[in-house]
């Protein structure tokens, strides 16, 4: 017998607007009316804006640690844009951008990050899921969500995003194949900002694309310039189609970079050069978009002030609601632990007794549950007999 | 199977189910006589909730051609079809956080583990994801899964296959634990795990799965939280749960003959735990022996001796004595297991010990 090719395989790239603004027509045209690109820019400009203050809230220790996500807003924008709003966007912690342009409210954010619960109710119609911190945990939830989507006839997909050093997890492998042999309509985009941490993209593949792990899960896939909002718009249309049509995940690499330290706990400058840092902020995804805007006519440095002014004022306003929101009660820590909370729980919850399960003696309601548990004696008694 | 969405979002309302004085009923030991196998209840309570209720789907390793790797599930797949009895991928992590995704879209899952051994590698979304859904989405999300399997020794399978995690996993806020210990048992309290709307583990014994027991035709649920009591007695009150509660009764009827007069109370769920049957047993008969399969180093055993001790401080002549698994990985040898588990020698020393007889 032969040796036979069963199978090849070519990962293409998507780029429109590159880093020097130039424009591909071909591809670009049409593909983001100018009004919604004006609304995309400004979203992206607020979302900076937000990382910097929350940064400096971190460091005036108004703010608990937080994860910048500066130099990648057009990821999870470009998603977000394209998704219809009613399908699922199961994010890690690096998704601002796109979970604001859903409508889940700056406040929300700043309140997860100060450390409180309240954060992480993240008002449902947005369907966005609670910001997750252990890897790879809510690319298995997306594959859930949509299967039951599936189950109950409900027209939606969701789309997942995940980091480079997320993508060695063995959740992102139990996704994927799921998603691929069950038929689940999930959009997986891999972040590559090359830097999980400390750790390089290299050390999380040795592949020459993040994009052909696809490849083996039967998924078609592709690579984006995660910098560009009209690759990552353009790339998220088709596997949105894609993914309504067959019913099935599609995957898309999105590569960007992150500009800012991994979270403010972090000090980047100890494992990567300046200069690399250097070479991708001439890549920002804000620059190129302002420079596209400029060359369209329809954006100038007085709308850039006027914008920047606003943005401020919003931003303002949603660290005040998120700092004067009135702080939990000292008994709050209980609820939300069972849909209804069981006499135990409530019984410490209302001594606030520490000692094991907040039991006092004299509280137990123990004649009424023996006079049951003796009935259950006697009916197992008259059934030995039977 | 399009339901508007509020009709799959609604939760089973327990505290209506509790309310009714019907579900505090003992089991309808009245009707005809009927004798089926543990598998068989486990599977009539699944069927049962899956033709009341369109949420619940059954997945897991072999669950639907194969009929179960225990032929818990066997003619599932026929009955509801393939897309209620899901046969997944060799990845436990993967069905289970999966799971928990579909349950936050109203869905609510049966997650079958060959062996709770496996589920080992899902402790992310079995541990990490499903007690604290509903916390940390600020009461958004509930999570209303039955994770079940067989769970402790099964006879000879070796360390890495026999664990009893009830060990691990009682520790963790915001699961419920279930571990019946008969056939009856298995059903009503599974029925009552599926309709929870909150996340249960519920841990059958591969050693139980074949043994036949009376259980009753049609409808009935059993609450969590209260304990059964198996065998009434003066003189020493056994408590346990699961497979054990069979070595205590074969211990009870030993010690019976020297004397001893023991009470056995099947706890049936520790989480919730019911201490007030437990504590007023203890009052009666001022003794306590604890028998749980799984290691006694914070265990729901010690956690059970330490409530007895503060509850019934005043009225114990002895310490609490604990019966547990050795302090050693399951051995593979027979005799060695049989050794090494909380056996009837072993709680028949306790016992003794306890009351002073030894
Ligand atoms: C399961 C797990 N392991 C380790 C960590 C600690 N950790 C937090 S973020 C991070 C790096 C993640 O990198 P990547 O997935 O590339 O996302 P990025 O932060 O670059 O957006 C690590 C190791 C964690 N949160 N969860
Ligand atoms: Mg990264």
């Amino acid at each position: 017998m032969p040796i036979t090719t069963v199978f090849t395989a070519e990962i293409k790239k998507i780029s429109i607007l590159d880093e020097h603004a130039n424009f591909d027509e071909k591809l670009g045209d049409g593909l983001i009316p100018n009004e919604d690109l004006l609304k995309l820019y400004e979203a992206m400009v607020a979302c900076r804006h937000l990382d910097e203050v929350a940064f400096r809230l971190q460091r005036s220790g108004r703010m608990g640690t937080y994860p910048q996500n500066m130099g990648q807003e057009a990821t999870s924008l470009g998603a977000a844009y394209v998704l219809r709003k009613d399908d699922w966007m199961v994010t890690c912690y690096r998704e601002n951008c796109g979970l604001f342009w859903r409508g889940v409210p700056m406040e929300a954010i700043l309140l997860h990050w100060m450390g409180d619960e309240r954060g992480n109710a993240m008002p449902k119609p947005h369907w966005v899921t609670p910001i997750y911190v252990p890897l790879g945990t809510q690319m298995l939830h997306a594959a859930g969500l949509t299967l039951a989507a599936k189950y109950r006839g409900i027209d939606r997909i969701a789309c997942t995003f995940f980091g480079d050093g997320a993508a060695s997890e063995g959740d992102f492998h139990e996704a994927c194949n799921f998603a691929s042999n069950l038929e689940i309509p999930v959009v997986f985009v891999c972040q590559n900002n090359f830097w999980a941490i400390s750790t390089p993209s290299k050390i999380n593949s040795a592949a020459p694309t993040f994009a052909q792990r696809g490849i083996s899960y039967g998924m078609p896939c592709v690579q984006v310039d995660g910098n560009d909002i009209f690759a990552t718009v353009y790339a998220m249309k088709q596997a949105m189609e894609y993914t309504r049509k067959h019913g099935k995940p599609y995957f898309i690499e999105m590569v960007t970079y992150r500009l800012a330290d991994h979270t403010t706990a972090d000090d980047a400058k100890r494992y990567r050069e300046d200069a690399e840092v250097e070479s991708w902020r001439r890549k920002d995804p804000i620059i190129r978009l302002n420079a596209h805007l400029k060359n369209l006519r329809i954006w100038d440095d007085d709308k850039e002030v006027a914008l920047k002014e606003k943005v401020a004022l919003d931003i303002a306003a949603a660290v005040a609601r998120a700092e004067n929101i009135t702080p939990p009660e000292r008994t709050d820590a209980f609820d939300n632990m069972y849909a209804e909370t069981p006499a135990d729980l409530a019984l410490q919850r209302d001594t606030r007794h520490t000692h094991s399960l907040g039991q006092d003696p004299s509280q137990l309601p123990i004649e009424a549950q023996e006079r049951a548990a003796q009935m259950d004696a006697a009916a197992f008694a008259a059934h030995a007999a039977h | 199977m399009h339901l508007p969405f509020d009709e799959w979002e609604r939760g089973a309302r327990l505290t209506a189910i509790m309310s009714n004085p019907m579900f505090r009923e003992p089991l309808s030991i009245a009707g005809a006589h009927r004798e089926i196998e543990f598998r068989d209840a486990v599977r009539e309570a699944m069927s049962e909730e899956m033709r009341r209720d369109k949420r619940v789907y059954l997945l897991g390793e072999e669950v639907a051609q194969y009929d179960g790797a225990y032929k818990v599930s066997k003619g599932m797949l026929a009955e509801f079809g393939a897309a209620r009895v899901i046969d997944t991928p060799i990845s436990e992590s993967g069905f289970a956080g999966m799971a928990i995704g579909s349950a936050m879209l109203g869905l609510r899952p049966i997650v079958e583990f060959m062996s709770w051994s496996f589920s080992l590698v899902a402790a992310d979304p079995i541990l990490n994801n499903a007690p604290k859904m509903l916390y940390m989405s600020g009461g958004q999300f509930g999570c209303p899964i039955v994770f079940r399997g067989n769970d402790g020794a099964g006879g000879q399978l070796a360390s890495t296959h026999s664990w009893s995690v009830e060990g691990l996993f009682s520790n963790v806020p915001g699961v419920k634990i279930v571990i019946p210990s008969t056939p009856a048992d298995a059903k009503g309290l599974l029925k009552t795990a599926i309709r929870d709307d909150d996340p249960v583990f519920f841990l059958e014994s591969e050693r139980l799965l074949s043994m036949k027991g009376h259980v009753p035709e049609g409808e009935y649920l059993i609450p969590f939280g209260h304990a059964a009591i198996r065998r009434v007695g003066k003189d020493c009150t056994l408590c346990s749960w699961g497979r054990p509660v069979h070595f205590c009764m074969e211990a009870a009827e030993i010690l019976a003959k020297e004397g001893i007069d023991c009470e056995v109370i099947d706890l049936r769920t520790i989480r919730p735990l019911d201490l007030p049957t437990v504590v007023a047993s203890v009052r009666k008969t001022n003794v306590a022996v604890v028998v749980d399969q799984s290691w006694s180093f914070a265990s729901p055993g010690s956690e059970l001796a330490a409530q007895i001790h503060k509850h019934c401080f005043d009225e114990l002549d002895n310490f609490v004595h604990r019966v547990h698994s050795d302090d050693v990985p399951t051995p593979y040898a027979a005799g060695l297991e049989q050794e090494y588990l909380p056996n009837v020698r072993k709680i028949c020393e306790a016992v003794r010990s306890a009351t002073y007889r030894a």
